[in-house]
């Protein structure tokens, strides 16, 4: 549980119901987890009963099922299909758009569409680091991706802290959670008990308290305050997944010539599943359409895999023919050097790619591998294979 | 600035062994058809008008596979009087589903379909059009995608590449927000191992994936099949998704004779 020197205030279901409407009030669409098509994704929303109450998830590699739970709890699941990168890095965004004039100039018009201004309701700690991640990518950097820029500065978060981690969960070994890191404007932690269903709530932004403000609330007890750190605590004692206890970065520089690429190689689709669900991952391609006259063309950026044959096709062909190259490059990076890249590890530890992947591939059963026959042989050093 | 009267490039639609289904995809683009017929002539194109435009054709598109003596000489002739061959859809990519006689006897299939199939004059196989000719552009489908074949179309109008991915359907249903109906439902779904280009259509329908664009550039079948097998289908099923409308596909032509030797 954060502490960030606000007080904690205890909401009920109907102060949930506030938040939703204050926040719909305040001119912003309301995302939040809800149920569709037998998983619990994230979609807009108008209202706390299109929340998941009652709805849990049983995980495992290339498994996801919903199941019932008896105790009604809202936030009680794991990482979904998606994540909020949906929403602040769309999968297709309209870059420019040039019209060709009778007198044969060519005029272009960037793309000024108003982004949203969402409200993210349910954002994971894991999630809220993934947040982080991707401002670091695509605004902290010399160059700031007006796209995302636009749409994660008028962005609202409410930041739900992790009860129930999945069997495919690892944030404690990513450092991300349970409990919340820096970065919300609201922090819930969800409590049910003989006590009643409640919420803890702290405000972490001017904005967050002016909201906190308008909804029916109490002063913390004690007793809900006790019970909300106990049930974080007792998350981080649940994760289903570790990473290996050692220095991933160093570990990928070490193995880049291991047999266990070849290993994951014969099972990897090279589908792309992995990093479309992955919160961190950024990758995009352009495309630039015209229509039939050609006196309109289009430029759109869209999510792009280092899976796909395409994204490192250079004249000769693509760089990263094998499976075994694409999935290397992927989870090196990930694990590796994103350090180098950003400064920080690329994973958070959600799980995601390791439910999506059809044939359920672990990046943290990889790791332990990697690690196991680094252990068993002198450390390689880092040239390719 | 005066500009010269443009010539239309010559547009001309071929049909071979086919349902036909491709041609009315590119009928079916109401909108667009009225624009397209101001920036091409149309000038073969059978399934719409009996007007007969003579050659050569800066963009041929044909549909259908090879499966008589005579396609076999007519193709040669396509290309010949064509600046650009594109070949449109399942039959003409991969062989389509006619090409399931490659499996079996034609004699057999002659003699118990026809009254006199002495009367028949067939080929033993069907085969795509990139058999017999180069082929400059394949694109997937049965049938062909709307949007698609419009960007084919259109790009091959601006002189440039189409883009026309040939990575896996499941970058589609991501992109889309569907849920996955192998992981959260158990459901068999071709969608790894197929070509994008329909925009995922049936697992946005909770239904999976049957293939009908053929294999993408890059499947894994050996850690692919136990998935369907997991999810209920024996080695008959397998070999049956694998042998619709691109049974002839190298990719799935060669999964599914190494599951029927099992």
């Amino acid at each position: 549980m954060a502490t960030d020197g606000s007080s904690p205030v205890v909401i009920g279901k109907d102060g949930l119901d506030a938040l939703i409407a204050t926040l719909t009030g305040r001119g912003r669409t309301v995302i939040g987890p809800t149920v569709r098509d037998g998983a619990i994704v994230l979609a807009e929303i108008s209202g706390g009963g299109e929340l998941p109450y009652g709805r849990g998830v049983e995980l495992e590699a290339g498994t996801y099922r919903l199941r019932e739970r008896q105790d009604g709890a809202a936030f009680a699941h794991s990482a979904g299909p998606q994540s909020w990168k949906t929403f602040l890095h769309p999968p297709r965004v309209r870059e420019w758009s040039a019209e060709r004039t009778p007198d044969g100039d060519l005029v272009v018009t960037e793309d000024d569409t108003v982004a949203p201004s969402y409200a993210f309701l349910g954002v994971r700690p894991c999630d809220l680091r993934a947040i982080a991640i991707q401002d670091r990518v695509l605004t902290g950097g010399r160059y700031t991706d007006p796209s995302y820029q636009g749409r994660r500065e008028r962005a609202f978060l409410v930041a739900v802290e992790c009860t129930e981690p999945g069997a495919t969960c690892f944030c404690v070994s990513m450092g991300t959670g349970p409990a919340t890191g820096p970065g919300y404007d609201l922090a819930l932690t969800e409590v049910v008990d003989a006590d009643g269903h409640r919420f803890l709530v702290r405000a972490g932004s001017e904005e967050g308290a002016s909201v906190l403000a308008e909804l029916p609330q109490r002063a913390a007890d004690p007793a809900t305050a006790t019970a909300a750190r106990e049930r974080v605590a007792q998350a981080a004692d649940r994760m289903g997944r570790s990473m290996p206890l050692v220095d991933l970065q160093t570990l990928m520089r070490e193995t880049l010539t291991a047999e266990r690429w070849d290993d994951v190689a014969a099972r990897c689709l090279t589908c792309g599943n992995c990093t479309m669900v992955c919160p961190t991952c950024f990758c995009t391609s352009t495309e630039d359409v015209t229509d039939l006259t050609g006196d309109h063309a289009e430029r759109w950026r869209h999510w792009e895999s280092c899976f796909d044959l395409d994204f490192s096709h250079l004249p000769t062909g693509p760089v990263r023919e094998s499976p075994r190259s694409r999935y290397r490059q992927w989870a090196t990076h990930k694990l590796g050097t994103w350090f180098d890249q950003f400064g920080s590890s690329g994973c958070v530890g959600c799980g995601r790619c390791i439910v999506w992947c059809p044939v359920g591939i672990d990046i943290t059963e990889e790791a332990h591998a990697l690690d196991r026959e680094r252990a068993a042989r002198p450390p390689d050093g880092t040239g390719p294979s | 600035m005066t500009a010269e009267p443009r010539r239309r490039p010559k547009l001309a639609v071929w049909k071979f062994a086919s349902c036909d289904g491709c041609q009315l995809t590119l009928l079916d683009c109401e909108d667009e058809l009225l624009g397209l017929a101001e920036q091409v002539e149309i000038a073969h194109f059978l399934e719409a008008s009996s007007a007969d435009a003579p050659g050569p054709y800066d963009l041929s598109l044909v549909e259908g596979s090879v499966t008589t003596p005579q396609d076999v000489e007519r193709i040669q002739h396509i290309r010949a009087v064509s600046a650009r061959l594109v070949t449109i859809g399942a039959c003409a990519t991969a062989g389509g589903v006619q090409a399931l006689r490659n499996y079996a006897d034609v004699a057999e299939f002659q003699a118990a379909v026809y009254a006199r199939p002495d009367y028949i004059a067939t080929l033993a196989t069907s085969t795509p059009i990139g058999a017999h000719v180069p082929v400059d552009f394949e694109l997937r489908g049965c049938p062909v995608d709307r949007r698609q074949l419009l960007e084919v179309i259109t790009a091959h109008l601006a002189g440039r590449r189409p883009d026309i991915p040939a990575h896996s359907v499941c970058f589609e249903c991501k992109q889309r927000g569907t849920v996955c109906v192998t992981v959260a439902h158990g459901t068999p779904c071709l969608g790894p191992v197929t070509h994008a280009g329909c925009g995922a259509i049936c697992p946005t329908y909770g239904r999976g994936c049957y293939g009908c664009f053929g294999p993408s550039n890059s499947t894994n079948f050996p850690s692919f099949i136990p998935l369907l097998r997991r999810d209920g289908m024996d080695t008959l099923d397998v070999v049956r998704v694998l042998r619709t409308f691109n049974t002839a596909a190298p990719a799935f032509d060669a999964a599914s004779r190494k599951e029927e030797e099992r």
